[in-house]
């Protein structure tokens, strides 16, 4: 809402500034009908806008504007110098609150009446002198926020790209030419500059994905009152940063995507009660970020995809040969949805799934490094997972050698890096092709060296395994594997992009030109369908799927006192910087201040000075917790074999990770050491407090609150868990209450039969407050 | 005002490329292979910070390929886009063109056909005036690729 109001404030702002000639013209020739027009057209905005958000003084000025301008629209009214000036002053009132709602001050509202009244038609003050509004007070704070345009943002990026490009140049030319104390330490100044200034640029390039969610409600709400349905919506994690273009590439993947939920997926009200369903569908989104990469989920609970349709329209498209359709499993013909030539609208209307472009889906997720996995249950809902990188021009990558040239491979499609021949990997040839053994699990391999036509080293060779969208994971043997590197990823040309094989062009630190490989890209080039991946990851299923139990996917990373930990990945929602004044020892413990929300904070002991805090956010689902840390390290899968701490703690034990120990965090006793208690789900008990007891909305109030309870005013009608009364007095009358909670003012009883409390009594308070609300979790 | 010609040795010959489409004249320092790439694409190179699409200019006119080592001379091109280096066997002159181009009448010779923008006369030779944007985009072959 926030958000809303903003950009509600700067387009009024905008529009001021650009009305400002207009009005000046119409003071000069008020008979001017267009700019009568044009104001006119100002000030309605601003009414239908200020009702909406509930700004009742800027409304009322708009609003007797409005009915001015209209009667001078009407010719019921002339424009006369009198009114013009009254207009004006209306006018510039409204910039002036526009001004003060965005600095957050306080404007006096006494003259809003008075230039009101200017605007009828018995002069209020002999002559109102079209006196300049009284310019802003030089005090005023100054706008925190400007406005860019989105290419100027990009040039900036550009031009801290090439800087630090050119900063490791120049650091390699310093490394090879003789040593110079003074010179390397300024260039080490200059280094720690361009690399803030990355930092910065790139947080400017990052929005809130919010602004993607908020027009959610409204297209769900047509669409379903298009097609009779009704659903409801929930969106989660709006907070979620990622890079503005990347928004906008994501917009019509997520729009599609929730369009075909609600058209294929969610069943008309009737079937969903037949099938024993809520009436209404739902529908839920939500984004989070994992490490480097942002997490889009889309999941309904409507009929879900019917995978042997699926297969029958994909063999009648001659996608798939009958044969080969008996040997899918179901999430192969899941994967089906995204071929291309299931697509078109026609075709689709026989299926009773989906399919309505979900390649084109696929295919913009693709192209901006992302993935996307779907996973049906018949009767009970699609989930479909958009996976994207944070930005697009910096990627976390591999690099790799093949033939003696270097290539990079993005980190975010790599799922292990294995050593050929050795007992974990073995690779056999099957007819033309290979397939790597992996721990019981076969994928198909596609050499670097044959799909680059190079010649290739004999000795040492690694394995890659690569996972590129739709799930079909295959190995790929390189010549070496090299290092892990940020790279800042530019888009290749057309004629090297025509190999089909590259995502697009970087620079080494050495200045040398590196190819960035594209995963899905050399599974096309190596001619990795579906099919054939499904025949060889048949293999041995059950084998895999052990395997992949028992491994863990890890976030590395270094604590604040330097020691190397690892926590869970699903349980890490985002990472975030923070500014040292964001953590505070507040209410008996170390607290950090977030957007709009407090987090506990663990992993830290005592507030930072200065300068800015890492954080991880870490979930469990429902509660929060922050905890602080140095620097992340990598992310890798592994079965853990874990040596217990002596006593329970923070720690769960202490793992072996490339010979290194590394403390493995245990995310259940930090949620239970730290999180705040959550509240129950569902709705909160609902307490009834009569209105108009200074003591009761001051004192009572907060402990209610804090006790879970949702507070209402009681009154006729009101309907109430627990209902607050004074034992003195009458209970209010009306209120519909599970039960009445008399309190009273004297410490002692008052007869026998007084069941009333004494209103200081905190611990009889709380405990029939409890028994209110967990009366009220058992009825529910 | 005349149009600026550059004029370079390109598969044995002198030709001129207008001086408003090339940004400037490097040696390149080396060239990354870009494995599968279009034909006519001899590698990717570095220029500051920048990635240059190295052009090879024989291969583009399907006259074979520039010969490994020796000086890289080659014209920067920015094309739709991308900036690209166009490698040639020597740069030798910038000049202003006597009169505007005009087309040529007789067949230019299989792979000049495709690039050949008309001749000018500059310096007093008659020159084939060469459009560096069909030298990048190569021949048909891997503009279909």
């Amino acid at each position: 809402m926030d958000d809303l109001i903003n950009d509600f404030l700067a387009e009024t702002r905008d529009m001021l500034q650009a009305l400002s000639g207009v009005i000046v013209a119409w003071e000069a020739e008020p008979s001017d009908r267009a700019r009568l027009d044009e104001i006119f057209r100002f000030v309605h905005t601003v009414k239908g806008n200020c009702g909406f958000f509930d700004l009742p003084r800027l409304q009322q000025l708009s609003h007797a504007a409005e009915d001015v301008l209209a009667d001078v629209r009407a010719g019921r009214r002339g424009a006369d110098a009198r009114l013009v000036s009254a207009v004006l002053a209306v006018i510039d009132r409204i910039g002036e609150l526009v001004q003060a709602l965005e600095t957050g001050e306080a404007l006096a509202s006494e003259d809003d009446e008075q230039l009101i009244s200017a605007l009828g038609k018995a002069p209020a003050v002999p002559a109102l002198d079209p006196e300049p509004p009284a310019p802003a007070p030089e005090t005023k704070k100054a706008m925190r926020s400007i406005r860019l345009s989105v290419d100027l943002l990009d040039r900036m990026m550009n031009g801290v790209s090439d800087a630090v490009l050119a900063r490791n140049e120049l650091g390699r030319r310093l490394r090879d030419g003789d040593r110079d104390v003074a010179l390397e330490a300024a260039f080490e100044r200059l280094s720690g500059c361009i690399g803030e200034i990355r930092d910065a640029i790139t947080r400017t390039r990052m929005q809130r994905i919010d602004s993607l969610f908020t027009a959610l409600p409204r297209m769900v709400r047509d669409l379903s009152a298009e097609l009779g349905k009704q659903v409801r919506l929930e969106v989660d994690g709006g907070d979620v940063e990622l890079d503005r273009e990347m928004l906008e590439m994501i917009r019509d993947p997520l729009t599609h995507i929730i369009r075909n939920a609600i058209d294929h997926g969610i069943e008309p009200a009737k079937e969903r009660a037949a099938a024993g369903k809520d009436k209404a569908g739902r529908l839920r989104v939500a984004a989070r970020q994992a490490g480097n990469q942002i997490l889009i989920e889309v999941a309904d609970d409507g009929r879900g995809i019917d995978g042997e349709a699926l297969v029958r329209k994909a063999i009648a498209a001659g996608i798939v040969t009958a044969e080969k359709a008996e040997t899918l499993s179901p999430q192969r013909r899941l994967a089906l949805v995204f071929a291309p030539g299931l697509s078109t609208a026609g075709e689709v209307t026989a299926i009773s799934g989906r399919g309505v472009g979900m390649d084109v889906v696929r295919a913009n997720i693709e192209r901006i490094g992302g993935v996307v996995d779907v996973d049906s249950r018949a009767g009970e809902g699609v989930r479909l997972v958009i996976r994207v990188p944070l930005t697009l021009t910096i990627i976390p990558a591999l690099t790799v050698s093949a033939g003696g040239q270097i290539f990079a491979v993005p980190r975010s499609a790599i799922e292990e890096i294995l050593r050929a021949g050795t007992g974990v990997a073995h690779v056999e040839r099957v007819g033309e092709s290979s397939v790597a053994t992996i721990r019981g699990r076969r994928v198909p391999l596609a050499d670097l060296c044959d799909l680059l036509g190079v010649a290739a080293s004999d000795e040492g060779r690694k394995i890659v395994l690569l996972k590129p969208a739709g799930g079909d994971s295959y190995a790929l043997a390189v010549d070496a594997v090299h290092d892990h590197e940020e790279l800042v990823v530019k888009p290749a040309a057309p004629a090297v992009m025509a190999a089909g094989l590259y995502a697009g062009t970087t620079l080494a630190d050495d200045g040398r030109p590196i190819l960035l490989l594209d995963p899905s890209g050399m599974a096309g080039q190596a001619g990795f369908r579906f099919d054939e991946a499904e025949v060889a990851g048949r293999g041995d299923e059950a084998g895999a799927a052990d395997a992949a139990a028992r491994e863990t996917s890890l976030l590395l990373f270094r604590g604040l006192d330097g020691g190397l930990r690892a926590v869970p990945v699903p349980v890490v929602e985002r990472i975030e910087d923070v500014p040292a004044e964001a953590v505070r020892f507040s209410a008996g413990r170390l607290r950090v201040s977030l957007a709009e929300r407090i987090l506990p904070l663990a992993g830290c002991a005592e507030p930072p000075k200065e300068g800015k805090l890492r954080l991880l956010r870490l979930t469990d689902g429902a509660a929060e917790i922050a905890y602080g840390f140095a620097e992340v390290i990598d992310i890798r899968s592994l079965a853990l074999e874990l040596r217990p701490p002596p006593h329970p703690g923070e720690l769960a034990g202490v793992a072996l990770i490339d010979g290194l120990q590394v403390e493995v965090l245990d995310p259940h006793w930090l949620f239970a050491a730290h999180a705040d208690a959550a509240r129950p789900a569902g709705a909160p008990p609902v307490c009834a407090l009569p209105e108009g007891d200074p003591w009761m909305d001051n004192m009572l109030r907060p402990l209610i609150e804090s006790l879970g309870y949702r507070v209402v005013a009681a009154g006729e009608g009101v309907e109430a868990d627990v209902l607050i009364a004074c034992a003195e007095g009458e209970a209010p009358a009306g209120v519909a209450a599970g039960s009445v909670l008399r309190l009273r003012t004297r410490a002692e009883v008052d007869g026998e039969n007084d069941n009333s409390i004494y209103r200081y009594d905190r611990g009889a308070l709380v405990a029939a407050l409890s028994r209110g609300e967990a009366k009220e979790r058992a009825d529910g | 005002m005349a149009d600026l010609l550059l004029i370079v040795r390109l598969a044995g010959r002198r030709v001129a490329l207008p001086a408003a489409d090339v940004e400037g004249v490097v040696e390149l320092e080396g060239i990354t292979a870009a494995p599968r790439a279009a034909p006519h694409v001899a590698g990717l190179s570095a220029l500051r910070s920048r990635v240059l699409t190295v052009i090879d200019g024989l291969a583009s006119l399907e006259f074979g390929r520039a010969g490994a080592g020796g000086p890289l001379e080659a014209i920067v091109v920015p094309s739709g886009g991308h900036t690209y280096a166009i490698l040639v066997e020597a740069v030798e002159d910038v000049v202003e063109a006597a009169r505007t181009p005009v087309a040529v009448r007789a067949p230019v010779g299989a792979g000049w056909e495709r690039v050949a923008a008309g001749m000018v006369e500059a310096g007093g030779d008659l020159l084939l005036l060469v459009d560096p944007h069909a030298l990048i985009a190569g021949p048909p072959t891997a503009r279909a690729a």
